[in-house]
Formats: C-alpha cells, structure tokens, sequence
C-alpha cells in the first residue's frame, strides 16, 4: 500500500541505535561545560609590548657588541621606547663602515633614520613588529598547554580569544584546585643563572660604594632575600649581578624537586649539552665567587662556586615541597614570553556544577512527562505518535553532541527543552491539520497525507528562520550563548527528522495495519 | 477531545484595542527603566566587577555577612541565593578594587574570603567567582547585541524574502514588541541582563517568529482559495484556523518552561522566565500585534501575492 514502508522503518530504527551508540555511556561520551561540572576559565592577555622591548633591547646590545669589536666608536647607542633605539656620536670617519655593518646585522628587522651629528634612529620593521606579537602570543600559549598538561587537567583548551591579536583564554574543565591552577598559568618562570659582582647588601646604596655610587653598563641590581642562617627570618637585600646571563630556563633540559644538603625542598636541574659547556667555562674560572640564581626578577639564592659545574645545579631557597614541585613543573614547561593580565575569571567549584546538572535534567525530565501526558490524553493515539517522535529527537540530538563534541552546558539544557517545544509544535501544526481534513471529509488516508504534505512548508518556514538565528547566535555569541545555539541548532535539524519523516512513517505503518479503518485516533 | 474547534473570533476588530493595550506596557515599562537610576540591570558578565557564591556549612545571615565585609569600599550587594537550606550567599562587588594591571584581577575576591575568614561567622566554601575586567566586561557587552542584532536581522530577512513585505513588517514588529516585552518584565521583576537571559531572549524570538509564520503561511495559503480583494476576513480567518494550534503549542511549551522555572534550581529561573513571558506575549502579539499591523500596512486594494506563494501556487496547482 505505502511505498518503501520496510526501508523507512529500517532508517529510523538505524538512525535511533546510531544515536544511542554515540551517547552510550553518557557520561563519557557527553562533554560538560564549566558550568556543569566546575573548573576554571581565564582570560589573559598577553602583554607583548615586552616582547618588543626585549627585542629591541637585545638588538640594540648585540649590535653595540658588534661595533666595538669593529673598532667603529659611537657615544651612545640606547633604546628610547619599545620598537626604537638610538645610536649617537658615530665618528664622520667610520660612518659607511657604521652604515655597513649596522645594514648587515639590524637590516633584516629594523628601518634606519639618519639624524645630525652621526646620530641614527633604528625603528623596527612595522611586519617585525606585528611577527614579534604574534609570535609572543603563539608561544605563551604553548608554555601554557604545557604546563596545564603537567597539571594532569583531562581535556584542556588553551587558545587565542577575542579579535586584538593579544588575548588567550584558557579552560580547565575538572579543577578542584583553582588558586594552584591560576598560579601555575600565571608564573613567568623566567630562570637566569648571572655572576654576582658585589652583595648582597641591605640597601642599594651600600651596594653601589664599591663601584662609585653607579651601576656600571654591563651590570644590574636584583633585589632578593638573604637569610644568614636556617631559622632565621630573611632580611631584604640586594645583588650586583652582571647584565648578560651566563644560563637560563631556556638552557634546562630538565627540572625536578629535590631536597638540598639541609634537608630543605629544592629544585635541581640538568643543563642541555651546549650549556653545559659554556656554564663549564664560566664557573671553572670564577671558584669562590657567588652565582645568582634569578627567578622572575628576584634572587632566590646566591650559593658560592666551589667548583667546576656543567650541566647540573640546584636551585635552594624557601620553599615548601608544594612550591618546589610546582616550580619544577613550570620550569620544564619554559618561561612565557612576556607576563600576562587577568581580564576575566570565573571558577565554578564541582558541587556547584552538579547541583545545576542535577535541576536541569530533572526539570527536563519534569517538562517532558507534562508535555506527554497532554499529548496522549489530548490526541490518543497520535499523542503516543508525538512522544516516541518527540524522545527520538532528543536522542538524535544527544547522538549529534556527543558525535561533534559539542560541550553541554546550562542554556544547552534549556536548549533541550526548547527542542521538546518545537517538537510539540510540529505535532501539534500536523495533527491540527490533519483534524481539520478529516472534519472536511476526507479519509484517513488522504487526511494524514493532506495534513503532512499542507503542513510542510510551515514546518520547513519556521525551521529555517530558526535555524538563521541559531547559526548568528554561535557565530557572535559566547560561552553560554553558544552552547545554547549549538543545541537548538542540531535539535531543529534532528526535529524536521523526527517529527516530519518518522511521524508520517508511523502514521503509515499503522494505517497499512488496518487497511480498512474509518476512523483515526487523533 | 478537542478545543477551540472551528472558531470565528473577530480579532482583527479588537486590534486598536491590542495596539493601545502594548503601547500602555510599553510606555510604562520603558518608563521604569529610563526612570531608575543606572537603567536596565546588568549582570556581572556585562557590568563588569566580581562575584562570589559562597557556601557555608551552617547557617549565616546575609546582615553577618554583610558586617564582615563592611571595610570593602564602595557599593557592594550582599544577598541569599537558591533555597534557605543551601546556606549559599551572592556576594558583588560592583567595580574592581584595582586597576586591570598585573596580577591584581582578583584583588577584590581575595579580600571578600580573607574578611570573612578573619570575621569567623562559620565555615565556607567558593563555590563560583566570577571576576569580569572591564575590557571584557565591554567585550562581552558588544558580543550579546551583535549576536542579538544579527540573528534578529536575520530572521526579519528570511521573512521578507518569503512573504510580502508589509507581512514582514508586521512579524518584525510582533518581534521587537515580545524583546521589549520580556525586559520590561525582567525589569519588574528584578532579574538582571545576563548572557543567559540573552540566550533565553532570543529563543523566545524564535518561538514568537514561529508563531507568526505560521499564521501568515495559512494566509498565504488561503489566497489561493478565498477573495484577495478583502484581507480583512482572510487574515482574520487564519488567525483562527491556526488558534487551536497556537494555544495548544503555547500552552505545552509554557509547561515543560514552567517545570524549568519551578524545578530547575536558581541558575536556570532567569532563563526560564524570559521564557514563560516571551510565549505568553509571543502568542498574544502573533494573534493580535502581527496581523494587525500587517493589515494596517497593506492597501486594501493592493492584493498582490509574494513571488514565492505565487510560483508555489503554481507548482500545486
């Protein structure tokens, strides 16, 4: 009687086990959102005007070097802001070998003015500089990827946000421990090894009276803490330590937490073969002087060579066994690029995000029985029709988030019932529809072909304007509004499925059972 | 069993009546938000600022609270959250308590739990800390209305290109008349604008866009078989063969939302209101509000078809 009965049957029974197979076992196989089970998201930005700076200032250093050891003089050559550095005072008569070797060395990345009285101004390359940002954010997010693998959080996104080119956000789905997260993402862990030429000393005055109250080109003064000995509290104090870094985090082929000879949490670590050689040559020569070991700006501590080291040190200070192995954590991750702002957090702790699972799905639940029952007790038969074609598209939907690893979250829930109320909404359009046939006169047969047929277009009309709405929706929107617009999306899709196709099948396959029926119960 | 069979309700006569009716609520409610100070309430997302919900093991009123914290400067909320047995309290902080610099974002949360730890009122737990800088604050502020805007562009868009165009009209009206609607309603009732009632905000546009297509699919079927000299009756004719329709949907919908508002616990009841008065105004305005002002709007002796009813009419026919 129906055409292809059989093989319509047999697509919706596939599509309902393909479905299943997807979601089952649920908890596996759905992703939850922050929302539903806790975690923390950040959004950082990354400040990569130091990139710049460091850039700049490197270029400037190296190319001073370059200079002296031509034998070119000049009287100054300082960086004056983040993408500028000047050179002063370049003799008349070594000017084209200055233009020479300046064009060699600073040509590829850096535009050159030329000023009165042999002064130059070197202004980074415009496509230097967006490189240079670029590049910052890129690696920040690499250090961090890192470092939230080390944390052992399953399922991590760390990823570029927003449109200025500077901004990272980072979830961390699962995280119980929000405070240690944050500090481990936020470390710069910038480890530099540098030779201490005087301190430490409690003020940065006495430190200067050896070298004439200034401190010397070459050299810097790095604030850190001296304890005298194991108990007592740390006074401030301050290092004269040379510019340049005889090793750095960059050089570490490995850290690990470690005890130090009183028994203390330490961290050591293992130098990469090229270091090790030049770290070799540097302490061989300078038995009995203090070694700075510099984290982030601030000695940690500045222990005396007693001999020869190359490729392994150790890193003492105060620390707790947390803070060592967390410290050993970052440093085998490598330090950012630059330090990051905070611009937006929220952390939803575990209990939290299952209430929240817990009420939604029992409201669902809740709203699909009511929905149910009126659709049974107001359209008989045809209602059981709107429940199977109703909880079919639910699972399809389910089927289709696990499927895309789409993420569920609270407005997805309520997207959920959203897609109960199209679904009730079709049905209701249908069978509205195919009452009215059957008042004018028509058969059963002919109503339920004459009410899906009619009624197909509307259904199509109001599907595709939704469907408009939902994609602008997940492209503008964020988080919440995203996850809400996935699930209406696919619930429409699954919907003009189920409610269109499956529907009329089962229609026609219990029409086809009572080949004679007069009557329809709707 | 069925209701509202074969119905003749004469709405378009009432439609002055409806329009008047809207515009009252309208002035009010718009008035109210004009009137308050700071205008429409924003959730932290779009204000900026922190937030913190605390669980406490026992007992705790929000005035002890409120006293632990009395040293924060500036404006602050203090206020219950969920049931009286959660012992959970929303803390807010309007504005940052520093500068969006350095590592200093969470500042004002950090203060919030260290007062109320030294303040020793019982034992607690973070269970959510929303911290929005304001840069983000404005980011996320700019996301909901382009969101908003397009996908309402886009709805309007699709309507125009299948219907005649003052049905378009009308539809975008009922559309924007539902928005206004519902955020006056949250007004009064004091839920904020947050990203989840922007979410809840544009599904009932979806559903009240719904509702009036397919109205005016009926009537575009119904030019094939009634005069179209006079869309008066035929407008009015459609609105009540569909009427059974809309307040069965209307009426199931509103009920799996309402076991959403009742049961689905204080992060979804936001939502689930936006979305308990988008269908009641979405059907009220898709009955009275749409095709009235469709009707307004289409010369009575201009009964010209839309292109695509037109070749679909030829397609059947």
């Amino acid at each position: 009687m129906y055409k292809n009965l059989r093989w319509k049957v047999i697509a919706i029974v596939a599509v309902a086990a393909l479905a299943i197979r997807r979601v089952y076992p649920p908890q596996d196989r759905l992703k939850l959102g922050l929302d539903l089970q806790g975690g923390i998201q950040l959004v950082m930005r990354v400040n990569t005007e130091e990139a710049l700076t460091y850039e700049t200032e490197t270029t400037a250093a190296q190319l001073q070097e370059s200079l002296s050891t031509a034998g070119v003089t000049t009287s100054s050559v300082r960086p004056s802001n983040l993408t500028t550095f000047v050179v002063e005072g370049v003799a008349p008569d070594k000017d084209a070998q200055f233009r020479q070797l300046a064009q060699d060395q600073v040509g590829l990345t850096f535009d050159r003015e030329s000023g009165v009285g042999g002064s130059y101004t070197f202004r980074m390359k415009p496509n230097v500089d967006v490189d240079r940002r670029r590049e910052a954010v890129a690696q920040a997010i690499q250090t961090i990827d890192r470092r939230v693998n080390e944390l052992g959080v399953s399922e991590p996104i760390v990823a570029p946000y927003g449109n200025d080119g500077n901004q990272i956000v980072v979830y961390l789905p699962g995280v119980s421990d929000i405070p240690r997260a944050k500090e481990m993402i936020g470390k710069t862990a910038l480890l530099e090894l540098k030779m201490v030429e005087q301190g430490p000393a409690p003020d940065q005055a006495t430190l200067l009276a050896a070298t004439g109250g200034a401190v010397p080109p070459d050299m810097e003064i790095i604030p850190g803490l001296s304890s005298s000995a194991v108990g007592q509290p740390a006074t401030p104090s301050f290092y004269l330590v040379r510019r340049l870094a005889a090793v750095t985090g960059n050089d570490l082929r490995t850290a690990r937490a470690t005890v130090d000879t009183f028994n203390q949490p330490a961290v050591s670590f293992t130098l990469n073969s090229q270091a090790a050689s030049r770290f070799g040559e540097i302490t061989g020569t300078s038995i009995g002087r203090q070694l700075a070991i510099i984290l982030d700006g601030r000695v940690e501590s500045a222990p005396v060579i007693e001999g020869r080291i190359s490729n392994e040190g150790q890193i003492t200070g105060t620390f707790t066994q947390a803070e060592v192995t967390d410290l050993s954590m970052v440093l085998r991750s490598g330090a950012l690029p630059a330090s990051l702002t905070p611009q937006y957090e929220n952390s939803v702790g575990p209990s939290l995000g299952q209430d929240s699972i817990d009420a939604g799905v029992q409201a669902s639940i809740a709203g699909l029985i009511l929905v149910a029952l009126f659709m049974v007790f107001y359209y008989k038969l045809a209602g059981f029709n709107a429940v199977i074609t109703i909880t079919l598209n639910l699972m399809v939907l389910l089927g289709f988030m696990a499927y895309l690893g789409a993420v569920m979250t609270l407005p997805g829930i309520a997207g959920f019932i959203l897609t109960i109320g199209m679904g009730v909404d079709s049905n209701v359009l249908i069978f509205e529809r195919i009452r009215e046939e059957l008042a004018n006169g028509k058969g059963p047969r002919q109503a339920v072909a004459a009410g899906f047929d009619r009624v197909f277009v509307t259904i199509l009309d109001t599907h595709i304007a939704s469907l408009i709405a939902a994609a602008f929706l997940f492209q503008f929107g964020t988080g919440p509004i995203r996850g809400f617009a996935t699930t209406l999306f696919f619930g429409l899709i699954s919907n003009v499925f189920t409610a269109v196709f499956a529907s009329r099948t089962l229609f026609e396959l219990s029409l086809s059972r009572k080949p004679g029926a007069a009557k329809l119960s709707i | 069993m069925q209701i509202l069979s074969k119905t003749n309700f004469n709405f378009i006569k009432w439609r002055w009546h409806a329009i008047a009716l809207s515009a009252v609520i309208i002035i009010a409610g718009v008035g109210t938000i004009v009137m308050q100070p700071g205008g429409l309430k924003l959730g932290i997302e779009f204000s900026g600022g922190t937030e913190l919900l605390l669980r406490f093991e026992q007992p705790v009123s929000e005035d002890a609270v409120r006293g632990a914290l009395a040293s924060i400067q500036g404006e602050k909320s203090v206020q219950r959250y969920g049931a009286a047995a959660d012992n959970m309290v929303l803390v807010r902080l309007p504005q940052l308590l520093q500068v969006e610099t350095g590592q200093t974002l969470d500042d004002g949360a950090e203060s919030v739990l260290q007062l109320l730890r030294q303040a020793n009122i019982g034992a607690f737990t973070p269970d959510r800390t929303d911290i929005v800088g304001p840069a983000i604050g404005a980011d996320l502020r700019s996301k909901g209305i382009w969101a908003t805007i397009t996908a309402l562009a886009g709805i309007m868009i699709y309507i125009a290109l299948r219907f005649r165009f003052t049905f378009a009209v009308g539809a975008i009206v009922a559309t924007l008349h539902d928005v206004v609607i519902c955020l006056i309603f949250l007004n009064w009732f004091g839920y904020e604008l947050s990203l989840n009632i922007i979410a809840a905000l544009l599904a009932m546009t979806g559903y009240s866009v719904n509702d009036t297509i397919v109205v005016f699919d009926r009537v575009r079927e119904n030019t094939r078989t009634m005069r179209k000299d006079n869309l008066e009756p035929l407008v009015n004719t459609s609105v009540n063969q569909t009427l059974s329709r809309t307040v069965i949907t209307a009426g199931t919908t509103f009920l799996a939302v309402a076991g959403l508002y009742l049961y689905g616990g204080e992060a979804l009841e936001g939502f689930a209101f936006t979305l308990l008065v988008g269908i009641i105004s979405g059907t009220y305005s898709t009955v009275f509000i749409a095709a009235a002002i469709a009707l307004v709007l289409t010369k009575p002796t201009a009964p010209t078809q839309s292109g695509a009813a037109r070749a679909r009419a030829k397609g059947k026919s």
